[in-house]
C-alpha cells in the first residue's frame, strides 16, 4: 500500500507532508479551528455548527482531499474518547432536573461517526465508511481494515487515520492510501 | 480465493428472554418486549423495550459471582458466556464490540471522565473477564454498529488477520438517549409501528447478543450461515436524517449482493432496519425498489424489541437466522396498512417458509448504512 498526502493537527499546528501549513496562538481549540478555517478558506458555512471533533477531523480531511474526485475514496477513522468532548457537554444538559434542556443538535453529535458523515457530505462520497474506538493510535490495525477495503474492489482509496479530542487535548493524524 | 467465514453460534439477552430460544419461543407467540415503563424520574412513562433489572440480577447472580460490573457490562457477560465456554481462545481469535454509547449512563453528575465510559475500556474488561488474547476491537457506527461488526470480523478474518471471532454488541436504555430522542421528538407515544400508516415514532430498546464467527468448520456446528457480502455506505446527505433518495441503503445493498453473487430474485428474506420513523421507513421502501427487492418477503423487529441501536443489527441477524433454521418468517409486528409511497412485501403473519439467502441492512445517524448477506449452509 502507498501512503500520500499526511495530515497531522495538534499543538495548534496543521502540518501537511512535512510542512506547517497554519498555526497561530490562540487559547482554545474552537478558536484554532475558527482560524484554521479562515486561513485556509474553506468556505463553508456548516463547518460552524460542527462540535470539536467534527472541526477536527474535516480540517485534517480537507487539506488532504482538496477539490479532487473522492467517489471512489472510502473514510476509516478511529479513536480513544468516542464523541466523550460532546456527550459530557450533552450531559450537561440533562444533568438537573432544574436545568433540563436537552438539544437535538448537541444530541446529534454524541456519536463518534458523525464526523465521518461530515467529510461525506462536504464531498459527496457514497462510500465504505467504518469508525472505531481503540485505546491508543494503532496504524497497523487501521491499514490492514483499509487494505482489506481496497482488496475488494470497494474503493480505490481510503482516507485513513486518527481523529482523537477530549477538551483541550486533542490530536488528528490522517492520510490517503491507495493499493 | 477468499476464505469462506461463517456464523456457527450465537446468543441474545433482551427482555424476552436470557438466550435465543426463549426469544424464539416468545416472537412465534407474538410477544413484544415494548411495554409502557417509567424510565426516568420525574417524566411520563413511556413505551420502551426494557430488560427488568431483578430478573436480569438474577440470572447473573446464577452464573457469575458477584463482581463489579455496570448494569450493561452484566447483560454483555450473560450474552457472551455461554458461547466463549464452548471454544478455544487463540491468539488468533478476535473480540469484537460493537456499541453506541455502551456505559454512557457513568457520565451523570460527574465532573471527569470516569474510566468505565471508554468504550475500550469497556472492551478491555470484558476481554480479561473472559481471558481473550488479543487486543479488542470496537465499532461504534450508530445504529449500523451490530451489523457492521459482523462485516468487520469476516473481513478481518478473510484478510488472514484471525482465524475466527467472537461479536458482541449491546446498548442499554439510558436517560441520556431517550432525552436525545426526545429532543428529536421522534419517540412514540404507542408501541411502534414499523411502516404502517398509523406510525408514530420509534421506540426504544436494550439488549445485547453475541456470535461466533469461524473459518474453519468441524462438522459439530448445530447450524452454520456463510457470510457472504457486505457493505456500508454512507448517503452523504444529511447528518441526522435519511437520505430521500436510499442512495447509502441502495448501494450498500449493491455491493453486499454483487460480492455475494446473489441477484435479487434468490433473496428470500429481508430483516430490515424499520424505525417506525416516516423518514426512515420511507427511504428503505425507495431503496428496497431501486434494488427490485419490493416482492421479497420483509419484516422489522423494531416492535418486538423496539429500537436497541448498536445492538439491533446483531440481535435482529440472529433472529433472522432462526427464522431460517425453522423455517419460519415471522411477522412485522404491529404493521396493519401500508404506510410507505412504494411496495413491499410485509410479513403480516408468520408463516413457514424456505430460507436460503437472507439480507440483513440497517441505517443510521451519520448518514451510515449497511447490508450484509447471509447463506443458510
Amino acid at each position: 500500500m502507498k501512503k500520500t498526502d499526511i495530515c497531522t493537527i495538534e499543538h495548534s499546528k496543521i502540518i501537511v507532508n512535512n510542512e506547517v501549513i497554519f498555526e497561530n496562538q490562540t487559547e482554545t481549540f474552537s478558536e484554532f479551528a475558527k482560524e484554521a478555517y479562515k486561513n485556509l478558506a474553506l468556505n463553508y458555512p456548516k463547518f460552524h455548527k460542527m462540535d470539536n471533533l467534527s472541526k477536527l477531523a474535516f480540517l485534517a480531511s480537507e487539506v488532504i482531499l482538496k477539490d479532487e474526485d473522492h467517489s471512489r475514496t472510502a473514510l476509516v477513522f478511529a479513536n480513544k474518547s468516542s464523541s466523550l468532548d460532546t456527550d459530557f457537554k450533552y450531559q450537561e444538559s440533562i444533568n438537573s432536573q432544574e436545568n433540563y434542556f436537552p438539544s437535538p443538535a448537541v444530541f446529534v453529535y454524541t456519536l463518534p461517526n458523525i464526523c465521518v458523515g461530515e467529510i461525506s457530505i462536504k464531498h459527496q462520497m457514497q462510500t465504505e465508511n467504518a469508525f472505531f474506538i481503540l485505546d491508543e493510535f494503532d496504524e497497523k490495525f487501521l491499514n490492514d481494515y483499509s487494505e482489506q477495503i481496497l482488496q475488494s474492489g470497494k474503493a480505490d482509496k481510503v482516507l485513513c487515520g486518527w481523529v482523537e479530542l477530549y477538551q483541550e487535548s486533542y490530536k488528528a493524524f490522517v492520510y490517503l492510501l491507495t493499493l | 480465493m477468499r476464505k469462506e467465514v461463517y456464523i456457527t453460534d450465537y446468543n441474545c439477552v433482551t427482555p424476552l428472554g436470557f438466550d435465543v430460544s426463549s426469544n424464539w419461543n416468545a416472537l412465534l407467540q407474538g410477544e413484544s418486549g415494548v411495554v409502557k415503563h417509567k424510565v426516568i424520574e420525574n417524566q411520563e412513562p413511556f413505551y420502551a423495550s426494557l430488560i427488568d433489572s431483578e430478573k436480569l440480577e438474577n440470572e447473573f447472580q446464577k452464573h457469575f459471582e458477584n463482581k463489579d460490573f455496570t448494569r450493561l457490562e452484566k447483560m454483555f457477560l450473560l450474552s457472551l458466556k455461554p458461547l466463549v465456554e464452548r471454544y478455544n481462545l487463540t491468539k488468533e481469535t478476535a473480540f469484537i464490540l460493537s456499541t453506541t454509547k455502551g456505559n454512557i449512563s457513568l457520565l451523570k453528575n460527574q465532573t471527569t471522565l470516569p474510566e468505565g465510559v471508554f468504550l475500550s475500556n469497556l472492551a478491555q474488561k470484558l476481554a480479561d473477564f473472559f481471558g481473550f488474547k488479543t487486543k479488542p476491537i470496537v465499532v461504534s457506527n450508530a445504529c449500523i454498529s451490530g451489523v457492521m461488526a459482523i462485516a468487520v470480523a469476516k473481513n478481518m478474518i478473510q484478510a488472514g488477520k484471525y482465524k475466527d471471532a467472537f461479536v458482541v454488541a449491546g446498548d442499554e436504555i439510558t436517560e441520556f438517549v431517550i432525552s436525545g430522542f426526545n429532543s428529536f421528538q421522534a419517540i412514540g407515544t404507542e408501541p411502534c409501528k414499523p411502516y404502517d400508516k398509523n406510525r408514530n415514532g420509534i421506540n426504544i430498546g436494550e439488549a445485547t447478543a453475541a456470535v461466533y464467527i469461524t473459518s474453519e468448520l468441524t462438522q459439530n456446528e448445530k447450524f452454520s450461515f456463510k457470510i457472504l457480502g457486505d457493505s456500508a455506505i454512507n448517503d452523504a446527505n444529511h447528518i441526522s436524517g435519511p437520505s430521500r433518495t436510499g442512495d447509502g441503503l441502495f448501494a450498500s445493498i449493491r455491493n453486499a449482493m454483487t460480492e455475494a453473487k446473489v441477484s435479487a430474485e434468490k433473496i428470500d428474506f429481508i430483516s430490515a432496519h424499520g424505525t417506525a420513523t416516516i423518514y426512515n421507513d420511507e427511504m428503505e421502501a425507495v431503496a428496497f425498489n431501486r434494488m427490485e427487492l419490493q416482492q421479497v418477503p420483509l419484516n422489522s423487529m423494531k416492535g418486538f424489541y423496539g429500537h436497541c441501536l448498536g445492538a439491533s443489527g446483531l440481535l435482529e441477524s440472529i433472529i433472522s437466522m432462526e427464522s431460517a433454521s425453522h423455517g419460519t418468517l415471522i411477522s412485522s409486528k404491529n404493521f396493519e396498512e401500508m404506510g410507505i409511497s412504494q411496495p413491499l412485501n410485509i410479513i403480516k403473519e408468520n408463516q413457514l417458509a424456505e430460507i436460503k439467502y437472507i439480507l440483513k441492512t440497517a441505517s443510521g445517524f451519520g448518514g451510515c448504512n449497511a447490508a450484509i448477506v447471509l447463506e443458510k449452509c
